[in-house]
């Protein structure tokens, strides 16, 4: 088994979408692409109202990743642990469907007796390090986000460390949001390394408007623009095939 | 990390519950809880020939897995194997209808570091680290670091008196990107290296580990962070004698546990010479060279003595 390309998106928000098209149609519509949708929702201390809690769990959910709330203070940790975890999850959904055509339909790590998942899990860290990632980062930069900004951006100069001591190659592409005429904005395109990020992270910006659904949508696009993707129709094929198992 | 996971039965275990394995049949009598994690939770627990282990059970087969693969390697390494022993693999079919993968380890009894050193003073720190730098060094040579070393990992057992670590679950193969860290101690957020698992990596948690004992309320970054740890070492009385070998390892100037240990031990013996000799009375062959040089000064001082009341 060789390790494939995972692509993800990361989307970091405070609050609820309250603009265009519903973002947990987008998600769905997005995994369907084969990129998985993770979401952190950030919190400000008191404010643990379940809606917008709610909707961030829903978006991951559909979006086939992995989502957690949490307040701004824990931000460098959360992001790493929920990009690991996605990956992992991503890893170890391959790994299980390539058992169950091996060893029939109900199969997975689980059912396996302990002595043997041993060896499958060495098989997903083995891909978990090696494997090439495209990580593409959405941040909301609504109002009430900007306090928090400071906090996102060392989160994600940290993530890039962690990445770069990976084996496997990664990309990364920053979009904030709401842009100031279409939904994002960009602000970094798909590098490397995200050490220049301190000098190009934005003093944003607008009102109230958190665009969430649209936002996404345009993520999926910055994947094909990219030209990192030869075709959307490939993608239809799902991440797996990327893997060359 | 992650401090959403829903509670499951798994974490909430009572004393007196009985667990069954489902593969080997085992059974194991739940004491007390030893503590609980990111990952799963760490119970005392009885088998049924009434002998006591640690018995870590949780929802995650993924990554319990892979720390019974970490130790399942330990476990090959010759004599005193680093970390604790793995003793049994199993699942729990558990009354909620989950299936909870366990396994079942040495129990290290113990006291905390911090509270060790609080008890019996902190002139062991050296020694104690010095005995971990030997375990590292096992680790090491196998081709894993410990990855998480912190304080909240590491165990001073009574009889010997030993610095052990216990949780395996950050264990990385080296060249690796390293597995589970935790920010105090990990030199990528210092701005002092990368978080490749290479040995550096482990030599410059443990100086952190000792900064830890002596500021327990830890302390912030600042822009030059390097700068600051290396002036937080040098403020530390308590620290003064390790000064070089903490700045040395901060800086990633040692490559090997040994090559630390080495420069340690050297500390180590002028503790003997001059404060209190009691303090490191240890099996090293160089200590008794120095037990050797103690007795020579007090026989000849007892000549000394006797010469000039003769006289
Ligand atoms: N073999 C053991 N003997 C005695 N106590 C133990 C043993 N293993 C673990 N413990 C206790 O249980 C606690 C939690 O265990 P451990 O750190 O392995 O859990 P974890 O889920 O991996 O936590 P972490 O979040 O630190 O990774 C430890 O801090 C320690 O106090």
């Amino acid at each position: 088994m060789q390790a494939g390309k995972l692509k993800q998106i990361l989307l970091i928000t405070d609050g609820c979408s309250n603009q265009g098209e519903d973002p947990t149609l987008v998600a769905s519509l997005i995994k369907e692409q084969g990129i998985t949708v993770n979401v952190i929702g950030v919190l400000d201390h008191g404010d643990e109202d379940s809606e917008s809690l709610q909707e961030v769990e829903e978006i991951a959910e559909s979006g086939g990743g992995v989502s957690q709330i949490v307040y701004p203070q824990r931000l460098t940790q959360t992001v790493q642990a929920v990009t690991k975890q996605a990956m992992t999850q991503t890893l170890q959904g391959v790994v299980n469907q390539e058992l169950r055509s091996i060893l029939g339909d109900t199969q997975s790590i689980e059912s396996l007796p302990p002595s043997q998942r041993g060896e499958v899990m060495e098989v997903v860290e083995e891909l978990t390090e090696t494997c090439d990632i495209q990580l593409l980062v959405l941040v909301d930069t609504s109002a009430s986000m900007q306090k928090k900004i400071e906090l996102v951006k060392e989160a994600l100069i940290d993530l890039s460390i962690s990445m770069n001591a990976r084996i496997g190659d990664n990309k990364f592409s920053i979009y904030s949001f709401p842009g100031k005429k279409k939904a994002t904005t960009q602000i970094l395109d798909w590098s490397t390394k995200l050490d220049k990020l301190a000098s190009v992270f934005p003093k944003l910006t607008s009102g109230g408007v958190t665009p969430t659904g649209p936002a996404l949508k345009e993520a999926l696009h910055h994947y094909g623009q990219a030209g990192l993707l030869r075709s959307l129709k490939r993608h239809a094929e799902s991440e797996q095939a990327d893997f060359g198992i | 990390m992650l401090n959403q996971s829903k509670p499951t039965l798994a974490f909430n275990l009572k004393p007196g519950t009985r667990l069954v394995g489902k593969w080997k049949r085992n059974s194991y009598v739940i004491q007390q809880v030893l503590g609980k994690g990111a990952i799963g939770a760490v119970y005392l627990a009885k088998q049924s020939d009434k002998k006591l282990v640690a018995l870590k059970i949780s929802d995650k087969v993924a990554s319990i897995s892979s720390e019974i693969n970490v130790l399942q390697k330990l476990a090959k390494v010759r004599g005193n194997s680093p970390g604790p022993s793995l003793y049994e693999v199993d699942d729990w079919l558990a009354p909620d209808g989950i299936c909870y993968p366990f396994y079942t380890m040495e129990y290290v009894q113990g006291s905390e570091l911090s509270s060790f050193l609080n008890n019996r003073g902190s002139a062991w720190l050296g020694l104690l680290l010095s005995q971990l730098l030997e375990e590292l060094d096992q680790l090491h040579q196998i081709g894993f670091i410990v990855g998480d070393l912190k304080l909240e990992n590491v165990i001073v057992t009574n009889s010997p008196i030993r610095l052990r670590f216990i949780d395996v679950g950050g264990v990385t193969q080296i060249g690796r990107s390293v597995k589970e860290y935790t920010e105090f101690y990990d030199r990528g957020y210092w701005q002092c290296g990368d978080r490749k698992a290479e040995p550096s990596y482990d030599l410059f948690a443990l100086a952190m580990l000792a900064l830890q004992c002596v500021y327990p309320n830890r302390f912030k970054k600042t822009e030059d962070a390097k700068g600051l740890l290396l002036a937080k070492i040098k403020q530390a009385k308590v620290l003064s004698a390790y000064e070089l070998v903490l700045s040395r390892a901060v800086s990633g100037r040692y490559q090997t546990a040994i090559s630390m240990r080495q420069d340690l031990k050297k500390v180590l013996i002028l503790q003997t010479k001059v404060e209190q000799p009691t303090a490191t009375v240890h099996k090293g062959r160089s200590q008794n060279r120095d037990w050797l040089e103690i007795f020579m000064f007090g026989l000849s001082s007892l000549i000394f003595y006797l010469l000039t009341a003769f006289y």
